[in-house]
């Protein structure tokens, strides 16, 4: 059973994939003027230009201009950004680690946090938790990342000086960067032994992955608490009181597993969210991740750059999503057989 | 009656605080279950059946106000132990069943592993031995192939297979007293029958007693031993079946009787009870609840309390003018 | 009698969440604040002064000055009419759009609610801030491109809703009774089922609002859109945050406080009416 709808699965992807493709593909064709003007750049004279055109297939039909376009992706190729000259996969692959890392903690952050106060608040009702809850909930969804961010920067190092300068993921003045192995600064420096630079890294991380994931907490702990209260609601969980099981089994056995899938569900939108703020806090943060590399394209006009950037998200989205998906099957075997 | 009941309510009311007010759900109910009997508790829906058991099994929600001058169950009260000890009587002692048994399970665990919940929960049972248990309950309620059974999930069952499941986990520890609230409803009338003769041959066979709450007075009548029968929250009528079958006493009961289909010989010669319950929000709630839809109330009825007249051997009524 | 009657009335109505309340005044201020905002600040929103740079609240300066000796609390009110005209005008025509496409999708059905749903499903495929950012960068940096890029992420989830509601409403009998008077499928589109599924939308559009702001705002934020000099909250955000490692904080609190309180004062007010248009979803 398992193989076949997990097949199922992955292949429900596809069109989502191809869907990215045909909107990135039109976004760049949507340029207003001539798109070559801009893939050549603000600096580009009339031969560049040409040269350009005739590089991207721009003379060519929009058909045959699509083909090519995804000739050009199967062979990984995503066109070459004018602001390092540099092609842009190479671009976006060095610099992925410190998004992804980013990502993650400010994710790891907020379920921690989330999970745990949707539970309590929906265990107990009108107790101090769940208004707790219910303010996190509120304010969470009405302050923009980036303003959280630079309140935070304002607060925690200009005021208190308890961070280190929210400039990049490790200062090199006082750490040297350890040799790259996962990208992933936290695992690197672990590799080379250096505790130092370690804890250097970790104190760079820990404003920005709380600005970042303070808005992912808010929809998170808002479902788990909804969800919870529906399945402490339920039939079955009547049934389970009725049968004298513990509150514990009760309500992690339960009422939480249940909860659960409502919760992983969210978790695509949460990750729309964090993908997009992503962007903000690098910003604002100096943070060397594919983010403030879309930012600059953008500000640069360097299209090819800005595409690039795009697909990439889009990927690791549907990406993302599939893995939700292939959870849920695994909480839920309703979902796992459904024929 | 000379050996004491193994369940003795007495003078139990019951109030929810809503957003609208309050509502009185139970008011001064009494009845008792007698060791080895089956007691109906009919009623249309909102006369209070099902919360009496969910009183009893302290399954009430927060907004609930609960009162009783008794409640006794196998000698103990239920009033004054503490909550903990009835968290370990519920499952072990009294347990209960439910309708729409398809959502009364939880529908991401196999039914074995609910089952081993309950075992596991109740008795010093090792997990080893707690699957064999649970197989040899699944067998008990005679569900075929209950090794095959133990994985499945619920949603891999038929709504009268996910009922037996329900029973086998209600009477996995083996306990005094079933209540099962509605379990028939929903299931298809052949399928009714076979869950009803399971709980009917378990009773037989075994020193448990069981409540079974129905809207079906036809039903009752086929199953159990004696009858209490609820409107609005109050118990008009108390009577082994067959006497209150053939001698309704409370006009509320005669017209259950004339509504219900098996009596009547067609369709068109089934009675409605005409008007509805009263709202239980109300704070001028007549002193009998039924008394405005009864054709027979006097003066009396609007003055004096509501009397417990026994007209038969053990077939007690609460009118002043009973018929 | 009748005053007592009316406070009861409003006591009743707000009681429940005085925050309703809060967020109604708010909402209020707000809306005067664009409309005759630019009327009655105290100075040019956009005139600069190198003589008082960077000065902290004061009397003369509530809010301080900026970068350019420009007033900020000027700025500040000047630019409710931008960011709540590009987030209105966005949530209405996605509602308007999205209810259009939905509403045909969920009638027809087949081939044409194939292809809606395949669009719908194509844009959500994307994290929305980056499709938006990616929309802005192509159609290029303009206000209304703003808008563009904000109604189309929203699109989905209007087209989505009025589709399932549509598809449940088809075949009632109500809308049968219609058909078979003999109107056309598009009037009995306009005329029976969408006054019937436009309160839940409009609750939708409310609670949409917010969003819509924040997006906006975190666009011109990065510097999509809106130009300097123009009055906007979030690029005036990102101007102030350049003085953050000089503690001038006033120039970028008071902006984004502005944000907050008319994203926070639109959520409450989404919340206030879906309780009122639907009891059953309180939470």
């Amino acid at each position: 059973m398992g193989s076949f709808s997990l097949l199922r699965r992955v292949a429900g992807a596809i069109p989502s994939l191809i869907g990215v493709i045909i909107v990135t593909f039109l976004l760049s064709r949507a340029l207003p003027g001539d798109p070559a003007v801009y893939f050549a750049g603000p600096a580009a004279n009339a031969e560049s230009v040409q040269q350009v055109r005739e590089s991207l297939g721009l003379d060519k039909s929009w058909p045959e201009q699509f083909v090519r376009y995804v000739l050009d992706l199967a062979h990984g190729s995503l066109g070459n950004a004018l602001t390092t000259g540099q092609p842009v996969l190479d671009d976006l692959v060095q610099r992925l680690p410190a998004s992804m890392e980013l990502t993650l903690c400010a994710l790891l952050f907020a379920v921690v946090l989330a999970v745990p106060l949707g539970v309590l608040a929906a265990a107990k009702p009108d107790s101090l938790v769940d208004h707790l809850c219910r303010a996190l909930v509120t304010v969470g969804a009405a302050f923009p990342t980036f303003f959280v961010a630079l309140l935070f920067v304002y607060l925690f190092y200009y005021l208190l000086g308890w961070v280190p300068q929210p400039l990049g993921r490790l200062d090199e003045i006082y750490y040297s960067m350890p040799p790259t192995v996962t990208g992933f600064l936290l695992v690197d420096t672990l590799l080379a032994g250096d505790l130092e630079a370690f804890r250097g890294a970790a104190a760079q991380l820990v404003l920005p992955s709380i600005s970042l994931g303070l808005f992912a907490l808010a929809p998170i702990a808002r479902m788990t608490r909804a969800a919870m209260l529906t399945a402490l609601g339920s039939d079955f969980v009547r049934t389970a009181r009725a049968n004298g099981l513990s509150r514990r089994t009760v309500l992690f056995t339960y009422a939480f597993r249940n909860a659960l899938l409502g919760i992983v569900n969210t978790m695509g939108m949460v990750f729309s969210f964090l993908l997009g703020s992503n962007v903000l806090i690098e910003q604002v943060f100096g943070w060397p991740g594919v983010g403030s590399y879309a930012v600059s394209a953008v500000i640069a006009s360097d299209y090819a750059a800005v595409q690039g950037f795009i697909l990439l998200m889009a990927v690791a989205y549907v990406l993302l999503n599939l893995a939700v998906d292939l959870v849920a099957g695994l909480i839920d075997p309703r979902v796992r057989f459904e024929g | 009656m000379s050996a004491p009941p193994l369940l003795a309510v007495e003078g139990m009311s019951l109030d929810f605080r809503t957003r609208d007010g309050r509502v009185k759900a139970l008011d001064g109910i009494s009845f008792e279950v007698q060791r080895g009997e089956i007691l109906g508790i009919v009623g249309e829906s909102g006369s209070g059946k099902s919360v009496s058991a969910y009183a009893i099994m302290d399954l009430l929600d927060d907004n609930a106000e609960l009162g009783a001058a008794r409640l006794d169950f196998a000698g103990a009260d239920l009033l004054a132990g503490d909550r903990s000890a009835l968290r370990g009587m519920r499952g072990r002692e009294i347990s209960m069943i439910f309708q729409s048994p398809r959502t009364a399970l939880n529908p991401i665990r196999p039914v074995g592993k609910q089952i081993e919940d309950v075992l596991v929960r109740h008795g010093p049972v090792p997990r080893r031995q707690a699957k064999e248990k649970a197989i040899a309950a699944l067998r008990k309620v005679r569900i075929p192939d209950p090794e095959r059974r133990y994985d499945a999930y619920p949603f891999e069952l038929s709504g009268g297979m996910c009922q037996r499941v329900m029973i086998a986990m209600a009477l996995a520890c083996e306990p005094m007293l079933l209540i099962a609230d509605e379990p028939t409803t929903g299931l298809d009338v052949t399928t009714q029958a076979v869950i009803l003769d399971l709980v009917r041959d378990l009773v037989d066979h075994s020193r448990m007693a069981a409540i079974l709450i129905t809207h079906d007075l036809g039903l009752a009548g086929e199953y159990c031993d004696r009858v209490v029968v609820m409107h609005a929250g109050h118990v008009v009528e108390t009577a082994p079946v067959a006497d209150l079958l053939a001698r309704p006493a409370h006009p509320y009961s005669a017209r259950l009787i004339a509504a219900t289909p098996s009596s009547a010989s067609s369709v068109d010669g089934l009675a409605s009870i005409p008007g509805n319950l009263p709202n239980l929000l109300r704070d001028d709630l007549p002193l009998c609840r039924f008394r405005e839809r009864c054709d027979r109330a006097i003066a009396r009825c609007d003055s004096d309390p509501l009397p417990a007249t026994e007209v038969a051997p053990g077939h007690l009524v609460r009118c002043w003018r009973p018929l | 009698m009748a005053t007592t009657l009316r406070l009861r009335d409003l006591r009743y109505a707000f009681g429940e969440n005085p925050l309703t309340a809060i967020a109604l005044a708010i909402f209020a201020l707000l809306v005067a604040c664009a409309i005759v905002g630019p009327a009655l600040v105290p100075h040019d929103p956009l005139a600069t002064n190198s003589d008082s740079r960077l000065m902290p609240p004061s009397a003369e300066h509530w809010f301080g000055t900026d970068q350019l000796g420009r007033d900020i609390l000027s700025r500040v009110v000047v630019a409710a009419r931008l960011d709540l005209g590009m987030a209105v005008s966005a949530v209405l025509l996605s509602l308007a759009i999205g209810t259009t496409l939905g509403a045909i999708a969920g009638y027809r059905g087949g081939f044409i609610d194939h292809l809606i749903g395949r669009v719908f499903d194509t844009i959500m495929a994307f994290p929305l801030f980056v499709l938006a950012m990616g929309i802005v960068a192509a159609l290029g940096n303009s206000v209304a491109n703003i808008v563009i890029a904000t109604v189309i992420i929203n699109l989905p989830f209007y087209g989505r809703f009025a589709r399932a509601e549509v598809n449940i409403r088809r075949d009632m009998a109500y809308v049968e009774a219609a058909r078979m008077g003999g109107n056309g499928a598009a009037r009995i589109l306009v005329r029976h089922i969408v006054p019937n599924i436009l309160p839940p939308m409009m609750v939708q559009a409310s609670l949409n609002m917010g969003w819509a702001i924040l997006n906006a705002a975190g666009l011109s934020f990065i510097g999509l859109g809106v130009r300097p000099p123009a009055a906007e909250w979030g690029i005036m955000v990102s101007e102030g945050a350049s003085f953050i490692f000089s503690g001038e904080w006033w120039t970028f609190v008071f902006p984004g406080g502005a944000l907050v309180l008319a994203v926070f004062c639109f959520n409450l007010l989404g919340d206030g009416l879906r309780d009122m248009i639907d009891p059953r979803r309180r939470t």
